[in-house]
């Protein structure tokens, strides 16, 4: 990827999701306040101009996930459309978290996992063997149940973390700058960017947790139950932060809790057993389902 | 008195009161407290007996000549252990930047590469490695590389090196383990790769607690006499710094000592196994302090 591309692309979702907010030019020392810096209309600088969003579409194709002999997966058809937010509900152990871990190929960290089928990122299938894991990682984010900054970096640190890490060192002021706004973390924590990351409260560092994500530049989300250790506040400062994130990235996000998924996405694909059972339009699948088992499950019947 | 008021007390004997066969297991589990209580009191004294005697005996001993002379040639009266301070610095120093690199990276293995089957036997082994006698360890490095060659302190740090593996290993294991797994899951989802993650992210994370498990197989080697009596132990009376001639290290100087006949030597002894003794101590210490820092890490990111 060229790194002109990196910067068209964030810059456009800086401006994308932070609308009425006038644009500062960026400085190259993180710790100088916004305000003091002189600010740019995003309108005057010509690479700012609104460009298609880089989202991807994923399409998992007969995917079957086995942890040792137990088969957690049974083989599942599934699309996640670009720039929409895909929420998974569906009682425990029934295979999402095990569905979106299959998408970045983290299911098989886990020992004795593997899994069989497809999954295709705008039709280039992660699981074939000359694929390299960690270029698919890169263009796959995923954010966590826990929220789980690197214990001995800074905000900043954290957040440059994936850069650093991957060897793109370059301009990592800018990019670490509009990471934290992307995840609506900045105006918290501009002012302290060297302090530990592990000292914000819980609703902030999974917001940090985002912005790391975001700081690589992935063209899909994972998000694994990523506000279950959020307070109701915080939830919903990381729910608005989805629907701001769509407009740059595919979401996919697991929930167990289905007035999240009702809140936040444009699909809805409910599992059991390891088995897709119904997928589509959220208000359709909370208000008139086609399974019986879907409609149980929404209305409370069991799980 | 009515028929369901409660009966008035006294009118039957109370049941919770002991009996016999009560009163004998409550004697029975006071009488193994107290048996627990003593020997933990013998531990502690067996412990404090050391230190007070070596204390006693070696305070009176200890001067600048001790600490700043070297010793004197045969027969002359005076002198000290600068030499083999030094050396005894030297050695363990060598040792350590052989060992801890090594154990940590067998550390790294098997907690985060090897299967849960390799990393048990590289840790089996480990621990046969860490019960093998120092003497054979020493034997091994005077058959490799002392025999038919001349001592060196190389051979000796070799061989000291070989103690602290294992132990630096083992702790390495343990403490890279307690890693929480989200951290590295969190770094490989950044597309981190996996030797990266572990070296940027898993090793800074345990920092303090590796530290910890280095400090203590130093502690431990630094004391070790066996394996340097056959590999670095004809040494020279004056300060030595090239670990190609033989070194001088405190534990052998202070069993040289101990076997002359001199009453001022035997004071120097003591004298060296304080400084020793003390040494050690304020290793355990700044151990102990690193690695409640370090636990106080692990526990935030929970």
């Amino acid at each position: 990827m060229s790194d002109e591309r990196h910067t068209e692309r964030t810059q456009t979702v800086t401006q994308i999701i932070t609308p009425p907010r006038p644009e500062p030019q960026v400085s190259s020392e993180p710790s100088t306040d916004p305000q003091s810096a002189t600010t740019t209309p995003p309108a005057l600088a010509p690479e700012l101009a609104p460009q298609n969003a880089a989202a991807r579409q994923v399409r998992v194709e007969g995917l079957r996930a086995f942890y040792g002999d137990r088969e957690q997966l049974k083989g599942i058809d599934l699309e996640f459309e670009p720039n929409q937010v895909t929420a998974i509900i569906g009682p425990s152990g029934c295979g999402k978290s095990t569905l979106v871990r299959c998408i970045n190929r983290m299911h098989e960290e886990i020992p004795g996992a593997r899994a069989e089928g497809r999954v295709l990122l705008d039709g280039y299938d992660v699981y074939d063997p000359d694929v390299d894991v960690v270029a698919v990682r890169r263009a796959i984010g995923m954010v966590f149940q826990r929220p789980n900054p690197f214990p001995t970096m800074s905000i900043f640190d954290n957040v440059a973390s994936g850069l650093r890490l991957t060897g793109r060192r370059r301009d990592l002021d800018r990019k670490v700058e509009q990471a934290l706004r992307g995840a609506g973390l900045w105006d918290e924590v501009s002012d302290r960017l060297s302090a530990p990351g592990i000292g914000l409260s819980g609703g902030q560092q999974q917001r940090l947790c985002i912005a790391r994500s975001l700081a690589v530049d992935p063209e899909v989300i994972l998000m694994d139950e990523p506000c279950s250790a959020l307070d109701p506040i915080a939830t919903l400062k990381v729910e608005e932060l989805i629907a701001e994130l769509k407009q740059r990235v595919t979401i996919v996000i697991v929930t167990h809790n289905m007035q999240q998924a009702a809140r936040v996405a444009d699909r809805t694909v409910f599992m059991l057993d390891g088995e897709l059972v119904e997928v589509g339009p959220t208000n359709e699948i909370f208000t008139n389902p086609r399974d019986t088992r879907t409609e149980e499950y929404v209305t409370g019947k069991f799980g | 008195m009515s028929a369901v008021a409660p009966a008035a007390p006294g009118a039957q004997p109370n049941p919770f009161v002991s009996d016999t066969h009560l009163r004998r297991r409550r004697l029975r589990s006071r009488a193994m407290e107290v048996l627990a209580l003593i020997a933990t009191l013998i531990a502690v004294a067996v412990l404090g007996l050391v230190i007070v005697s070596v204390a006693v005996k070696g305070a009176s001993a200890i001067s600048f000549n001790l600490l700043f002379h070297s010793e004197r040639p045969f027969g002359e009266a005076g002198g000290g252990i600068a030499n083999a301070i030094v050396g005894t610095v030297i050695l363990v120093a060598l040792a350590s930047a052989m060992a801890v690199p090594v154990g940590i990276l067998v550390g790294l293995y098997t907690s985060q590469f090897a299967g849960s089957r390799g990393a048990s036997i590289v840790r089996f082994a480990l621990d046969i490695l860490n019960g093998v006698p120092t003497i054979v360890t020493g034997i091994f490095i005077f058959a490799l590389i002392v025999y038919g060659k001349a001592q060196s302190g190389w051979a000796g740090s070799i061989a000291l090196a070989i103690i602290m593996l294992p132990i630096v290993a083992r702790s390495a294991h343990e403490v890279l383990a307690l890693v929480p797994t989200d951290l590295r899951e969190a770094s490989l989802a950044l597309g981190v790769a996996r030797w990266r993650t572990a070296l940027r992210i898993i090793v800074p994370t345990a920092g303090s607690g590796l530290i910890t498990g280095a400090l203590l197989a130093v502690a431990r080697v630094a004391g070790e006499t066996a394996p340097l009596l056959l590999t670095s132990s004809i040494f020279a009376t004056t300060v030595g710094t090239s670990p190609t001639t033989a070194l001088a290290s405190i534990p052998v100087r202070i069993f040289q000592l101990t076997e002359t006949p001199s009453p001022q030597e035997h004071a120097q002894a003591w004298a060296a196994a304080l400084l020793l003794i003390v040494f050690v101590l304020l290793l355990n210490v700044l151990a102990r302090t690193l690695f409640g820092r370090s636990n106080k890490r692990s526990k935030a990111t929970r």
